[in-house]
């Protein structure tokens, strides 16, 4: 028996599944008449209950941060997803959008509704026009059927919500950094506290929470707390989408209770690339410590990866095979955290400078033992000394690639380059395309 | 090149949907990129007196973001994920060979200026790896071959189709204005989704 349980991707297979009218015939847009008929703090009670938890990296648990909105304070507070989807390997939240965009809409105004919000904004990376346009239209509808706009299905809830593309920054995937973006300004992370709960978008109270956090929440509304807390592990309740990509002969998006294996999503899916075997994996996207086949059985839910040494990250399972040399990934995320550094703090932006350098060093078989030690010293000097995780990320493949493959970056020293043929971890390399 | 009433009519209604006008930056540049093809000096002034902001202020964001250009891109700005996924299963291969045969390099525009070329960052689609985009639509698993037939068509005027996105693939300058939030009233065309993405399902509903 299948341990697949698809509640967001149910309707996917409907070739109208991002239309008003596909949705609703799925039965969409019934949780919000029922929200709407709640008092707001039942409905932060009920999401608090499910257990939901952040489902874009942190694991934070949805209904305390909406809990932590003050009341009665005659500010205006501000509900926003972060729909800036581009974390190394992630890939879940964009199919979501582009199959089924109504669903986050639905969830948008159940939150926004929850935390007392008549604005709300979803920020999209601008890199996906399709997925735009397929938002935009489902705004549209959604303000053209009465679920936008002023009291809204009657009753007396008003709710403007604004699509923000981006333009090419994955720091603005971090909440603060979205944030000054939205105002406006270079997408910069904000020194905390105070947190966006208390001092957010224009300093007022803002919930910020990821696409997939949101679009659980009208099922959770419909199905109720029983239904949502019967799927997952003890602290790690319900669903959630994998992202499983890379040497395997089948990728694609698997909903799953949380706790499943990779290797049962490997069983499901139809295993690691015919004629090769696992070597290392991230289990949620390239932020996260990579894992080997050592770790085929860890629970995919917060406590089991965490516990295993990485974290659950965006769930991307990147998985590569013994074809892939582990420097030269590890120098690729390393550039394009050099890349990505918004600049701000000192040890990340010079920090992932020196990574890059000393890696490309490394790579090409130059340079000696030292550097690797090198390395971790590096790695301990922007860890936690910078605004953001960006420098936190930055360090994870790399400290974790030497916990486990030091030898291999040994074996390019001694070889005086890199020992592996990148034609063959491609592929297109057994049909001759190149 | 001056804006006509109708553009500045278009960009007023962009400011008016934020709260405070200072938001509307962002869509003001996309907007500036969809009439001029990048971010012009003209833009720039033109954005500052609209917001009441300096010109230093709306270059710093400018130059914050890698999708806001300070030179021309081809009518079809081609960007290939080289990423370490994507760069590990062939984006690497594709880059090196697309950059031979249009013989550009990184940031390249052919002197068509039909095609630019860029090497891209995860852009969210890993279950299609090697990931192509142009445009900013989805080229999902492609190899050496079909990039190249790819930005060949694209320099013939007659570029093949996107995987995942509308039947015909818009212009550079089209495109950034839905990035605008400027409705082309083409978001019913193509797929719903691709294989991968339906992969989960499939196999919950017993598929083999």
């Amino acid at each position: 028996m299948s341990k697949l349980t698809p509640v967001l991707s149910a309707n996917w297979d409907q070739a109208d599944s991002f239309t008003i009218e596909g949705y609703k015939r799925s039965g969409g847009y019934t949780a919000v008449g029922k929200a709407l008929a709640m008092k707001p703090d039942e409905v932060i009670q009920m999401v608090k209950d499910s257990g939901l938890r952040g489902r874009g990296g942190a694991g934070f648990p949805t209904g305390n941060k909406w809990g932590f909105i003050p009341q009665g304070d005659n500010k205006e507070h501000y509900f926003v997803v972060n729909a800036d989807e581009s974390e190394p390997g992630t890939c879940k939240d964009t199919p979501l959008m582009m199959a089924n965009p109504h669903v986050l809409i639905e969830g948008v105004i159940i939150g926004s509704y929850a935390i007392r919000a008549n604005y709300a904004f979803i920020y999209i990376r601008g890199e996906v026009t399709h997925v735009v346009r397929r938002v935009q239209q489902a705004i549209a509808d959604a303000y053209k059927a009465g679920l936008l706009g002023k009291n809204i299905l009657g009753k007396g809830f008003d709710l403007e919500l604004v699509l923000h593309v981006g333009a090419g920054a994955y720091i603005c995937g971090e909440e603060t950094a979205l944030l000054d973006s939205l105002e406006g300004f270079r997408g910069q992370p904000r020194l905390r506290p105070p947190f966006p709960a208390i001092a957010g978008l224009y300093a007022k109270p803002t919930v910020v929470n990821n696409v997939e956090s949101v679009a659980s929440v009208p099922a959770i509304i419909n199905n109720g707390v029983a239904w949502f807390t019967a799927m997952g592990t003890e602290k790690s309740k319900g669903f959630t989408l994998y992202s499983l990509s890379g040497h395997v002969n089948n990728p694609g998006q698997f909903e799953a209770p949380l706790g499943i294996t990779l290797r049962q999503l490997l069983e499901i899916s139809g295993g690691i690339r015919s004629g090769h075997k696992l070597k290392f994996w991230t289990p949620g996207g390239s932020s996260t410590p990579i894992f080997t086949d050592a770790h085929l059985d860890v629970p995919l839910d917060y406590e089991g990866v965490s516990a295993a040494g990485s974290m659950l990250g965006t769930k991307a399972l990147q998985i590569f095979d013994e074809t892939t040399c582990v420097v030269r990934a590890v120098l690729r995320w390393t550039e394009f955290y050099k890349h990505e550094s918004c600049g701000k703090c000192t040890p990340c932006r010079e920090g992932t400078w020196w990574l890059v350098q000393v890696l490309k060093d490394l790579e090409a078989g130059k340079g000696s033992a030292a550097d690797l030690d090198k390395l971790l010293d590096l790695c301990d000097n922007i860890m936690g000394r910078s605004f953001c995780a960006l420098a936190d990320g930055a360090a994870s493949p790399i400290i974790s690639s030497l916990q486990y493959f030091r030898q291999e970056y040994l074996d390019h020293l001694s070889a005086g380059s890199c020992p592996f043929d990148p034609a063959a971890a491609t592929l297109f390399e057994s049909a001759g395309v190149r | 090149m001056a804006y006509t009433n109708e553009q500045i009519a278009v960009m007023d209604s962009i400011i008016a949907r934020y709260p405070r006008k200072r938001s509307a930056i962002m869509p003001l540049l996309h907007f500036v990129q969809s009439i001029e093809g990048y971010v012009t000096n003209e833009g720039i002034e033109l954005i500052g007196q609209k917001l009441e902001l300096a010109t230093a202020e709306v270059t710093a964001v400018s130059t914050f973001y890698t999708q806001y250009k300070s030179k021309p891109v081809g009518d079809y700005h081609v960007g290939i994920c080289t990423n370490t996924l994507c760069a590990v299963m062939g984006g690497d291969a594709i880059f090196d060979a697309v950059k031979e045969h249009l013989r550009i390099e990184n940031d390249g525009v052919t002197p068509d200026g039909k095609v630019s070329l860029e090497h891209i960052e995860c852009n969210a689609a890993c279950d299609y790896a090697p990931v192509v985009m142009v445009n900013w639509e989805f080229y999902d698993n492609q190899t050496v071959q079909s990039t190249k037939d790819l930005v060949d068509s694209a320099r013939a005027g007659n570029p093949i189709p996107p995987t995942r996105g509308p039947k015909t693939l818009r212009t550079w300058k089209q495109n950034s204005a839905v990035l605008a939030g400027i409705s082309d009233g083409l978001a019913n065309e193509g797929v719903q989704a691709g294989e991968p993405t339906l992969l989960g399902l499939k196999k919950a509903k017993g598929g083999a």
